[in-house]
């Protein structure tokens, strides 16, 4: 089910400024990783450009089983909530890379996303549009529609950012559920007791790769230290890098 | 009560009036309710305007021939809206400010030449239309684009639909939402090139945005919002003619009129936050 992803010296870049620099190392086939680090370390460009969405600078993002299905849900504020749109249309888009822009839901296809709906706790709320929903209850609605997307490698960017304790339980539960299919997950976080808790592997950015492997060895008092001493902000200087 | 129906029985020029702005009533609204939600209100105002280029144009070369003014509208307002289109994409300068400056000179462009080598009722024609002169070729035109920007919105239904809610998922479904954007803008030219027919260049817009507008506040969802308009619009224009025919005053503006009442009428008493309900709340219910 799952599908590795390997990054080759990946270096991804805003003008000529990178955000993700150098980073090399491999989400291996069925993991759960967090991708944790201070802002601005470059989290979300990465998983931008593991999607396809930010082109690659330098280095190679190569996805190791050949046709494998990236699914990428970015942070919630790209979302145009006072479009008029109800809950089972958002859901059944998640059928995308199926029926294509044409074709057409067949009633299997619309039980399914019923299906994902109730995983996600929200039955009976397909005919609500998206505007009268909660915060938590969006997330909830976008979960579902990664379920029907049914991609071997799951990418998350701050998935629980701004939910509350039950809703936070229950879409880890989601999380949980695909790790158990053998899906690679990976998932932007920067609460480190949530890492520690529920994430076996963690990758930690502060442009560069400080550290990647099993969490205990990564989320460690000197390896927040070394973060900490990363620049914020670009140096407008800053040389032409030499690195081969 | 045959003042309601007379005109349309007694007068084939009220016949083919009617029919026309009935096929508008279809295409223009529903196009309208996409250029509201996608945020491109003013984009359909600055298209209806560039195709007066094109239309003069082809009066010039051809003079009132039916085919010569459509095709040069059409190409007019395409051009228009690539170069636009282009613009945004390579300058700083946003959707709507590339359009203005593009429509305020093709109209410029337009007027010039119509009022240079035509009359001033040509003038007037391209500008207001001509809808009791509508002829069966005209009325065949109108009728045939009608129904193409009806099957094509609905082809592109569900891409511009996930284009305006949620562009990221489409483009990390690697999706091309640039070409069914485009595709739309091609619509829109469309439509406004039949309304330009009947309402002429400054009144097209009219019956695809107010009735849009309106919609908003009867309906929660895409498809709702686009029958209201629908319905708005198929009710100005009836009306519209009906006035016009016996106020003896231009039937375009008198359209355009009935649908701006409407859109006054679902502002103030519209279920879904009209003046009334927003501020006469019935009480809340339980939690």
């Amino acid at each position: 089910m799952g599908a590795s992803l390997c990054l080759t010296d990946v270096t991804v870049s805003y003008g000529r400024h990178p955000a993700v620099h150098h980073v090399s190392g491999t989400f291996d086939s069925g993991t759960l990783t967090a991708v944790v680090g201070p802002n601005g370390a470059g989290k979300s460009t990465l998983l931008k450009a593991i999607s396809g969405l930010h082109p690659v600078d330098s280095g190679r993002i190569h996805v190791g089983e050949h046709g494998a299905g990236v699914a990428f849900l970015p942070q919630q504020s790209a979302l145009d909530r006072s479009f008029p749109i109800s809950v089972l249309e958002v859901v059944l888009l998640g059928h995308w890379t199926r029926v294509g822009p044409f074709g057409r839901y067949s009633r299997r296809m619309v039980e399914d996303a019923n299906h994902a709906l109730s995983i996600v706790g929200l039955d009976e709320f397909q005919e609500r549009p998206v505007g009268t929903l909660s915060t938590g209850q969006l997330q909830r609605v976008l979960f579902a529609r990664l379920l029907l997307q049914d991609a071997s490698i799951i990418l998350l960017d701050e998935p629980f950012a701004a939910l509350d304790r039950r809703t936070t339980e229950d879409l880890i539960a989601v999380l949980e559920r695909w790790h158990g299919e053998s899906r690679t997950v990976i998932a932007v976080l920067h609460d480190h007791d949530q890492v520690r808790a529920y994430f076996p592997n963690a990758l930690y950015l502060a442009r560069e790769c400080l550290a990647w492997g099993p969490t205990h060895d990564v989320l460690t008092a000197e390896n927040e230290q070394r973060a900490r001493t990363m620049a914020e902000a670009w140096r407008q200087d800053a040389e032409i890098c030499e690195r081969p | 009560m045959d003042i309601l129906y007379a005109p349309f029985i007694d007068y084939a020029f009220m016949r083919r009036a009617l029919a026309a702005t009935i096929a508008l009533s279809f295409c223009c609204p529903a196009v309208g309710v996409w250029l509201v939600l996608r945020r491109m209100s003013l984009v359909g105002d600055a298209m209806s305007h560039a195709l007066l280029p094109g239309v003069a144009v082809g009066f010039l070369v051809a003079g009132l021939s039916l085919s010569a003014l459509t095709i040069g509208g059409m190409v007019a307002a395409l051009i228009v809206a690539v170069l636009a289109g282009l613009v945004t994409r390579w300058t700083p300068l946003r959707e709507d400010a590339s359009f203005a400056a593009f429509y305020l000179v093709s109209l410029a462009v337009g007027v010039l030449i119509v009022s240079s080598f035509g009359t001033n009722v040509d003038l007037m024609r391209f500008l207001f239309g001509s809808i009791l002169a509508v002829d069966d070729h005209a009325l065949l035109l109108v009728a045939s684009i009608g129904s193409v920007s009806i099957v094509g919105l609905a082809i592109i239904y569900r891409p511009l639909l996930a284009e305006c809610f949620d562009p990221e998922f489409l483009k990390s479904v690697h999706a091309h939402g640039g070409r069914y954007h485009a595709a739309f803008l091609v619509l829109v030219v469309l439509s406004l090139v039949a309304a330009f027919q009947a309402l002429g260049t400054l009144m097209a817009v009219g019956l695809m945005m107010l009735p849009a507008a309106s919609g908003r506040f009867w309906a929660s969802s895409v498809s709702g919002q686009i029958l209201s308009a629908v319905a708005m619009a198929l009710a100005s224009s009836y009306t519209g003619l009906l006035i016009s025919f016996h106020g003896d005053v231009a039937s375009g503006p008198a359209i355009v009129l009935c649908a701006g009442a409407l859109y006054v009428v679902s502002l103030v008493i519209g279920r879904r936050g009209g003046i009334i309900v927003e501020h006469l709340r019935p009480r809340h219910l339980e939690a």
